[in-house]
C-alpha cells in the first residue's frame, strides 16, 4: 500500500513507550547536535584545559598545600578536580543554553504541542546534557595527566583504577546531571543567550570559584562559610575523593566525608530536577514566543 | 473492511468547536468573542490581514497559549482540560519554522515520530510517505538549515503529517511556496481530506487559497466578520462590485450618493460600490457625470470585496494599520 498513511490506523503506544521514546530522541538530538558545532565542542573543553595549564603554571610557587594533602601536592594537581568541574558545569550550561536557542528558532513549540508528557521533555534534555558533560569530563581526566608528557602537566596519579572507574562515572553523571538541572532552571525562563552569559558570570561562575575548585576552604574566616553552603563544594570534594588514590583524604569541615558528599549532591540534584519539570508543567503565554 | 456507520462515527468526531473566545495580551485585546465551528472532514480557511488575530488563535487551538475565556473542543475534547488527548490527534504546522537545522530532513522527520510514539518499521513507511508526498525524498540527508525556504516549508507540512492526525492545523501553510508547490500542497491537502477524512483548519492572507476552502471564517481585529463558504460569501455583497476613479472623489461621491441615492465608499483612492445591477448603473453614471469619472471597473465581487463589504476596509490597508 503507498496510499498516504491511514488516520484510522493510530499506533498503539504504551505508556512507557511514550515516556521514554521521547526522553531518548531528545537526548540524541542534543548529542548529534553538539558533535556538529565544532566551536562548542572546542569552547567547553579546551577554555578548561588552558585554564588548568596556565593557572598552574602561573599559581605553582604561591600555592601551599592544604593540611590534608599529600606532601609536595602542585596546585596542578589540586586544581584537577576543580577543572574537571568546570568541564561539567561549561558542557551543562552549553546544553541548556540551547533551550533558549530552541525556543526562539521554533524547535521546542513543535515539542510543546506533542503528546510528549514534559517530564520526558525536561528529562530528554538532562540526559542529552548529562551524557556530553560526562564524556568530556572522562577524556580530561583520562587526557589532562598525558600533558605532563610535553611538560604541561605535573607527574601524578589520578588515582583511577578499574574498581574506581564505575564509582567515577556514577559520580560524574549525577553531578553532571545536577548542573544540567540547574542550567534548564535558569534556561527555561530566559528571554535570551545574553541574559544567561549574566547569570553566568555573576552565579555560575562564582560558585564554582568558592566551591573548593579553585582555592581549599581555609579552617574558618567568611569564605570558609560560604564555601561550606556551597552545594557544588560537596560536589568537589566527591570527585576528588574518587580521584584520590589511596584513601589519604581526612574529613573535616570543609572536606567532607563520601557519605556527606553523596547526599548533599543527590538532594539537590532532584531540588534542581523537580523545580525544572514543575517549571515546564505551566502552559503560558511565553511557550508561543 | 470498516463499515459505513463506523466510518460516520469516527469521522464525526473530527470537528472543532470554538465558543466565545477572548484573547488579550495585557491591554490588547486580539481575539473578541469569536465562536465558529469547522465540520468534520472540511477544509475550513481563517482569512484575514496578518495582525488580524489568526495567529493567537492559532496557538490556542494547536495547545500553545492558554485559554483565558470562553471554550473549546477538538474532536469533543475540552481545550482547556483535555488537552494531552487533544495533542495525540492533531497535526500542527506553524508559521515560524520548527525544524532543527543543525539535524538534515530525516533526522528532523525520525525525532518527530519519536515524540508521537512511532517507531520502527511503522516509522520509516510513514516518512518514506511524507518524503514522497511532499517531493523531498532526494533531500532526505539534506541539513535543515541549508534548504531553501520553500523546502523547510515542505518538511515543517511533513513533520505535522507524520502520525496521521485526525486534525490538521496549517498556519499560513503555503508563505514562502512558489506557485507550482503551493498547487501540491493543495493537491495533497484535498486528497488526505477526500481519503482520510481529515479535517483542516488553515490560516492564510492569500485570497486565492482562501478560494480552495470549503468554507472561510474572515478576521478583522480579531472578530469573526463573515462565515460561510466562498460563494455565499460572495453572494452576500450582492450583484456586482463598481471600482470608479476620479480625480475628485469627494465631489463625485456627493454627488452621486444625491442624484442615485447610492453610498459608495471611498477605499484606496477610488470610489467602491456594490450594486445589484451594476452594468445598467454604470450607463447611467457615466451618462450623469462625464467630466467627473475618469475611469471604472466592473466586476463579480471577490472574497476581497467581501472583506471591504464587511470593515470597510481594503484588505492591505487593514494589515499596514495594525
Amino acid at each position: 500500500m503507498n496510499q498516504s498513511p491511514s488516520t484510522l490506523a493510530l499506533p498503539p503506544v504504551g505508556p512507557m513507550k511514550q515516556f521514554m521514546l521521547p526522553i531518548l530522541t531528545l537526548a540524541q538530538r542534543e548529542v548529534v547536535r553538539f558533535l556538529r558545532q565544532r566551536t562548542r565542542v572546542i569552547g567547553a573543553l579546551m577554555q578548561p584545559i588552558l585554564f588548568w595549564i596556565l593557572f598552574g603554571a602561573g599559581l605553582r610557587g604561591s600555592f601551599k598545600p592544604p593540611e590534608w594533602a599529600a606532601s609536595g601536592m602542585t596546585y596542578q594537581e589540586y586544581f584537577f578536580p576543580g577543572v574537571t568541574v568546570m568541564i561539567l558545569m561549561f558542557t551543562a550550561i552549553f546544553s541548556t543554553i540551547s533551550i533558549i536557542e530552541d525556543r526562539k528558532e521554533g524547535f521546542l513549540q513543535g515539542v510543546l504541542v506533542s503528546p510528549v508528557p514534559r517530564t520526558s521533555i525536561v528529562l530528554g534534555k538532562l540526559l542529552g546534557g548529562t551524557i556530553l558533560a560526562v564524556l568530556q569530563a572522562v577524556l580530561f581526566i583520562f587526557l589532562g595527566p598525558l600533558l605532563k608528557i610535553v611538560g604541561l602537566a605535573p607527574d601524578f596519579q589520578t588515582g583511577i583504577t578499574l574498581a574506581s572507574f564505575i564509582p567515577l562515572i556514577l559520580f560524574l553523571f549525577l553531578l553532571g546531571f545536577s548542573l544540567t538541572a540547574l542550567g534548564f532552571v535558569i534556561a527555561w525562563p530566559m528571554e535570551s543567550t545574553q541574559g544567561f552569559h549574566a547569570i553566568m558570570s555573576v552565579f555560575l561562575m562564582p560558585m564554582w570559584l568558592l566551591s573548593g575548585s579553585f582555592f581549599p576552604a581555609g579552617e574558618s574566616g567568611w569564605l570558609s562559610w560560604i564555601i561550606r553552603a556551597n552545594p557544588l563544594t560537596y560536589g568537589v570534594t566527591g570527585l576528588r575523593r574518587i580521584l584520590t588514590p589511596e584513601s589519604g583524604l581526612p574529613s573535616t569541615p570543609g572536606n567532607p566525608s563520601m557519605i556527606i558528599c553523596l547526599t548533599v549532591t543527590t538532594v539537590v540534584c532532584i531540588i534542581y530536577v523537580a523545580i525544572a519539570i514543575w517549571m515546564t508543567q505551566k502552559r503560558s503565554t511565553r511557550n508561543a514566543r | 473492511m470498516l463499515s459505513n456507520t463506523q466510518i460516520q462515527e469516527t469521522t464525526a468526531a473530527s470537528r472543532i468547536g470554538v465558543t466565545e473566545i477572548s484573547h488579550r495580551y495585557g491591554d490588547r485585546l486580539a481575539l473578541n468573542q469569536l465562536s465558529f465551528e469547522v465540520h468534520p472532514s472540511e477544509i475550513f480557511g481563517l482569512l484575514g490581514p496578518n495582525g488580524g488575530g489568526k495567529t493567537t488563535l492559532f496557538r490556542l487551538l494547536s495547545t500553545l497559549l492558554p485559554l483565558q475565556s470562553g471554550t473549546a473542543n477538538i474532536a469533543g475534547f475540552d481545550l482547556a482540560t483535555q488537552s494531552q488527548q487533544i495533542r495525540t490527534l492533531i497535526g500542527v504546522t506553524f508559521q515560524s519554522p520548527s525544524l532543527d537545522g543543525k539535524l538534515t530532513v530525516q533526522e528532523n522527520l525520525r525525532h518527530q515520530a519519536h515524540l508521537y510514539g512511532i517507531s520502527g518499521a511503522l516509522m520509516r513507511t510513514r516518512i518514506e510517505n511524507a518524503l514522497q508526498h511532499l517531493g523531498l525524498t532526494d533531500r532526505k540527508h539534506d541539513l535543515a538549515e541549508s534548504l531553501s525556504g520553500g523546502l523547510k516549508r515542505r518538511v515543517e507540512i511533513a513533520k505535522g503529517l507524520l502520525h496521521s492526525p485526525q486534525v490538521l492545523l496549517l498556519d499560513e501553510p503555503s508563505t514562502g511556496l512558489d506557485p507550482g508547490a503551493r498547487h501540491d500542497l493543495w493537491k495533497y491537502l484535498k486528497q488526505l481530506q477526500r481519503e482520510d477524512g481529515v479535517t483542516i483548519l488553515i490560516t492564510t492572507h492569500l485570497m486565492e487559497e482562501a478560494e480552495q476552502c470549503d468554507r472561510l471564517g474572515i478576521l478583522h481585529q480579531g472578530e469573526l466578520v463573515a462565515l460561510g463558504t466562498p460563494d455565499e460569501l460572495r453572494a452576500s455583497v450582492g450583484g456586482d462590485c463598481l471600482t470608479i476613479h476620479s480625480e475628485n472623489l469627494d465631489e463625485l461621491q456627493t454627488q452621486m450618493t444625491q442624484k442615485f441615492g447610492v453610498e459608495p465608499q471611498i477605499v484606496n483612492h477610488s470610489l467602491r460600490l456594490e450594486h445589484p445591477r451594476g452594468h445598467e448603473f454604470l450607463k447611467d453614471l457615466i451618462d450623469a457625470f462625464p467630466q467627473l469619472v475618469s475611469s471604472v471597473s466592473l466586476g463579480k465581487p471577490t472574497l476581497e470585496d467581501v472583506f471591504i463589504h464587511e470593515t470597510g476596509h481594503q484588505f492591505w490597508q487593514a494589515e499596514e494599520t495594525v
